[in-house]
């Protein structure tokens, strides 16, 4: 392709104008991409008459009202109680992950397929099918408004997909380096944790990070199974909506601060972003 | 999948052999050993979601709106034949076909370009990958939001301040496209996600039959679609099949767009609206059920079929 | 043998960790959280309301409460109108008592009343005597009451009024009367509409509370009803159709571009930015027309909502406080929600937030404080006018057999009004013709009307 080494026909200025143009044509094509995050961004330290006028202002004197307005409705208590649900959510389906995964792929367990196919069918249940029933049956053990409860229920919901990721990222570990480690004598436990854990480490951080995504922005779940002490930020975001005039700034500065952590996590981890989403297929 | 390491490990049965005394007591304990590993995940799924989802079954067979409450009996199947009959059910099956089938397709189109553009070197790559990110990561509810409000509208919009700009008619999005506006945002949101999986795709080459193939003069466009296509498949596989199943369940962009309107009532949802509009807890329970049966049926096949590769995955 | 242990120490220690994980856990949230306790200890209250401006208004001022109140804690949970009803609904009906106070509808009221959900307020309210309960507006109180009691109060009410700006029209040689009919506002319309400006923005958003709420007025002036006195579906009617046709036609001719992407909200911000000239909505909107950051600020016309055979034709809405029956601080809650809405704390609002903010249509003794007249004096005098005036017993030409003008307090018309909006929203988009929309909506209606004939 492009990256062609070859220049026997086309000359060495032609070549790098035409990969000037590519170059031109592909930051066009990102800027486009990303223009609504960055106008999101821009929105949110515009004052409100600026943030939803018909023409836009690219330039202007940025103003912190919008995030300042957001913080004081007390955000920060929704972020700690989204972040402790994601978090908690993705040690539960990780640790639950790894000696599943374990079982479906390097040891071996009768109906592999029919194994998988029951985790990954449990993530096409409708949320809003199951909701009820789940705020019914917390209601009655009295653990509604509790973010363990929604984290454990984000871990569920995360299950699936962790344990196909796992399984993929551990079906690469070369079989003679268990074998070594059992004719060795060492036990599952070590064998798990001592010897595989380490190989699929990076595999481990892409599931997480995964799993840590989908259940920071989980949205539909957090509305019903809580109420007031364990609200997380999604739901919240909704109140920013004003029946009483222009809000763009100020929701574009709360869904900024709540999209956040996810980004700068996406940022920060995009080989294992990608690892993760490629169920382990990349090296 | 091609994961399977080049080594061909030894088969387990005979190592099996080589320690074992007793081969089918071995065989044995280490099945029930596997079961244990599996067990604490099986037991919790079955926990979290199979429970619940036998209530719901219950529920299905009651007659209960939440807003009789002294009114609550034994239904028998009279949900499902309301659910059934109502003719919602079909729309909303071809809603959601379409609104999934056309994001995940235009996505992946978007997902293969930008992939092969941000596959090659040039200035500030790594920071164009970072921006590309990016709408993936945004909440779905801030997404949908600030595209209604900041994107879309016909006065505030973004989009339609271009258009007038260029002197081309404002376009209504909601009331003239209605699907459209829902598979743009969708769309959006994940075509990094596949263009995440297609550039590992495109790292993962082998770079030696590209330059030969270019060698033989294979022109750019014919290397491409006889070894990098193929070569592809198994990431589009990948990416088609996870942005499907997160897709299907998408809800917001249709709650905060289009409110169901104009073929837009995705069978996610249609049930919203039976459980918390109709407050119907029967007859949503019923729909609820049809639509499990439905995905299930549809995914096995699809898993068993079309991502035979992907399911057997190099297992040992 | 020694394998098989491990396994089990394993497989066990795994589930243990997942437990421990969440039962230490969840213990620390209830110690922190949960402060129920006995006699003396604090209390927090949890206040579920909606996302609208006078609401976030009490937020602000919750400090005020707590000052009063030691020992009294107040959590508000702000959210979108959708959500508050999912989420309050299931809590209450199921009585999981997760909200000691909540905001609900004029709709919800009555229906919530009589399922025996809601505390019932008469007797706290009535023997407080320097609470008034009289100075409540009355056709405010009796959308709120089932069976003479008060089962909630209202924090805001509202009715629908007409609001025009006046600059555009008198450019355009058009006037408006203070009583206009339908007619003369499509007509006007027209005339004002440039290319740049829509004639009149209407809600087109599908939704009971959207699109229905506006649309069923214009419904009843023209001589339609939800239902017939026997509960007998009427929406097939002549009359139906001629108001829908007509609804239609006026945003055809000289409505906004998108409907039904429009609702109070995107309206709002096309007559600030000049994008449209006139709007027949919530007369609260007028408050927020006239705010001081308003760029049409003194330049509005207010008139009663337009009529066709009725002499009024405004909705009538409140948002209220309510205590659900299944709250275990009863006492508490009442005593928050009679601060709320209290004589005083309206002039809480003015004094610290500004009296244009102060909630209007609860109280009658708010249209007579000297500063609020001063305030709201563009369009004070002509809400209350129409807020005495409307009739929700009887808002259109022909009895009907329930309380309430832009809604039918039944059970499933939240069901019933949304999947009419659904269709006739496909009409106004047009994906579909009228009689098809209104022959599905009739026998939609039907159903749920059917319940009700006894």
């Amino acid at each position: 392709m492009t990256r062609s080494t070859r220049s026997t026909r086309s000359t060495r200025s032609t070549r790098s104008a035409r990969g000037a143009l590519v170059t031109l044509v592909t930051w066009i094509l990102v800027l486009v991409f990303f223009f609504p995050v960055l106008w999101m961004f821009l929105n949110g330290f515009k004052p409100e008459s600026l943030a939803s006028s018909v023409d836009p202002t690219f330039i202007f004197k940025p103003v912190t009202e919008g995030y300042q307005l957001a913080m004081d409705r007390g955000m920060s208590g929704y972020l700690q109680n989204s972040l402790t649900a994601a978090v908690t959510a993705t040690i539960i389906s990780v640790v639950l992950a790894i000696p599943a995964a374990y079982a479906l792929s390097i040891r071996r367990v009768k109906n592999v397929e029919n194994s998988l196919s029951f985790f990954i069918s449990t993530r096409f249940m409708p949320l809003a099918a199951i909701v009820l029933p789940l705020f019914m049956i917390f209601k009655t053990v009295g653990l509604l408004d509790n973010i363990y409860v929604l984290a454990v229920v984000y871990g569920a919901m995360n299950l699936p997909v962790t344990v196909w990721m796992m399984r993929s990222f551990l079906l690469e570990v070369p079989f003679e380096i268990i074998e070594a480690a059992r004719v060795d004598g060492a036990g599952m436990f070590r064998e798990i944790v001592r010897i595989v854990l380490p190989l699929v480490l990076p595999g481990v951080a892409a599931a997480a990070l995964i799993s840590f995504i989908f259940a920071w922005n989980e949205y539909f779940l957090a509305l019903l199974l809580t109420s007031s002490a364990a609200r997380t930020t999604p739901p919240f975001l909704g109140s920013f909506v004003d029946g009483r005039g222009q809000f763009l700034a100020v929701l574009s500065a709360a869904a900024t601060i709540a999209a956040l952590p996810v980004i700068i996590a996406g940022w920060v981890a995009q080989k294992q972003l990608v690892r993760g989403l490629s169920m382990g297929a990349i090296k | 999948m091609t994961t399977t390491t080049t080594t061909q490990p030894p088969q387990l049965d005979e190592v099996r052999a080589d320690t074992a005394t007793d081969k089918r007591r071995l065989q044995r304990k280490e099945l029930w050993r596997n079961r244990g590993l599996l067990l604490p995940a099986v037991i919790f799924l079955v926990l979290l979601t199979q429970i619940p989802f036998l209530t719901t079954i219950g529920f299905s067979l009651t007659k209960w709106n939440l807003l009789y409450p002294n009114d609550r009996a034994f239904a028998g199947f009279d949900n499902y034949m309301s659910a059934l009959t109502s003719g919602d059910l079909w729309p909303s099956i071809v809603a959601t076909v379409l609104i999934t089938a056309f994001s995940v397709v235009m996505a992946l189109l978007f997902g293969l370009l930008f992939a092969i553009l941000l596959d090659r070197q040039f200035h500030g790559r790594a920071l164009a990958r970072t921006l590309m990110i990016t709408p993936f990561l945004i909440m779905p509810a801030a997404a949908a939001l600030i595209w209604k409000y900041s994107m879309f509208d016909t006065n505030i919009g973004m989009l339609n301040w271009l258009f007038r700009t260029l002197h081309l008619p404002v376009v209504s999005w909601s009331t003239e496209h209605p699907m459209m506006t829902v598979v743009i945002v969708l769309t959006w949101q994940f075509t990094p996600f596949m263009m995440l999986i297609l550039l590992a795709g495109l790292q993962g080459q082998d770079r030696g039959i590209l330059e030969a193939a270019q060698v033989d003069g294979a022109g750019a466009w014919r290397t491409f679609t006889w070894i990098t296509l193929p070569h592809l498949r198994m990431y589009i596989e990948i990416g088609v099949l996870l942005g499907s199943v997160i897709i299907l369940q998408v809800f917001d962009p249709i709650a905060i767009l289009t409110k169901g309107t104009g073929g837009t009532k995705t069978l996610a949802y249609l049930l919203y609206e039976r459980a918390f509009i109709g407050l119907d807890v029967g007859q949503a329970a019923a729909y609820g059920v049809v639509t499990v049966v439905l995905t299930i049926i549809v995914a096995t096949i699809a898993l068993k079929s079309v991502f035979k590769v992907f399911m057997a995955g190099g297992s040992r | 043998m020694l394998a098989n242990k491990r396994m089990i120490a394993l497989g066990t220690g795994a589930v243990a960790v997942a437990m421990t994980v969440t039962a230490c856990s969840s213990g620390a949230v209830q110690s922190g959280g949960g402060s129920t306790g006995g006699a003396g200890a604090p209390i927090t209250l949890k206040v579920a309301t909606v996302n609208n401006g006078q609401m976030k208004d009490m937020e602000k001022l919750k400090s005020e409460y707590e000052k009063a109140n030691p020992g009294v804690t107040v959590n508000f949970q702000v959210m979108e109108e959708g959500d508050l009803r999912a989420a309050v609904t299931a809590d209450v009906a199921s009585g999981a008592g997760q909200y000691d106070i909540v905001t609900i509808g004029a709709y919800e009221t009555p229906q919530w009343g009589a399922n025996g959900w809601l505390v019932d307020l008469t007797p706290a309210l009535q023997s407080d005597s320097s609470y008034d309960v009289n100075d409540l507006l009355p056709p405010v109180r009796a959308v709120n009451t089932y069976d003479n009691k008060l089962y909630a109060v209202p924090f805001y009410g509202e009715s629908s009024i007409l609001m025009y700006n006046k600059e555009v029209l008198d450019k355009a040689g058009v006037k408006i009367g203070s009583n206009p009919t339908w007619q003369e506002v499509a007509d006007a319309a027209k005339k004002v509409k440039t290319a740049d400006m829509a004639g009149i923005c209407m809600r087109g958003k599908p939704g009971w509370g959207d699109l229905f709420a506006p649309l069923t007025t214009v419904v009843q002036t023209f001589g339609g009803s939800w239902y017939d006195s026997n509960w007998k579906a009427t929406v097939d009617t002549p009359e139906w159709k001629q108001a829908v046709g007509f609804y239609k036609q006026m945003l055809d001719d000289s409505g906004e571009k998108d409907p039904v992407s429009y609702s109070f909200n995107e309206c709002l911000t096309a007559l600030k930015e000049g994008k449209a000239a006139m709007w027949a909505d919530a007369s609260v909107a007028a408050s927020m027309l006239e705010a001081s950051d308003s760029p049409v600020k003194g330049k509005m016309g207010y008139a009663h909502m337009p009529v066709d055979k009725t002499k009024e034709s405004g909705w009538l809405w409140s948002w209220n406080l309510a205590v659900p029956a299944s709250t275990k601080q009863k006492d508490a809650a009442i005593k928050f929600v009679k601060w709320a809405t209290s004589k005083d704390y309206i002039k809480l609002v003015g004094n610290k937030i500004g009296w244009s903010n102060v909630p209007p249509g609860s109280r009658t003794s708010t249209y007579s404080i000297p500063e609020y007249k001063d305030a709201a004096k563009a369009y004070a005098p002509i809400t209350l006018d129409v807020m005495s005036s409307v009739n929700p017993k009887q808002p259109g030409v022909n009895p009907q057999p329930w309380v309430g003008i832009q809604y039918v307090s039944i059970p499933e018309f939240q069901d019933v009004g949304n999947q009419c909006a659904q269709l006739v929203a496909d009409y106004l988009a047009n994906r579909g013709t009228i009689d098809d929309a209104l022959g599905k909506c009739q026998s939609i209606a039907q159903a749920a009307g059917d319940k009700h004939k006894s």
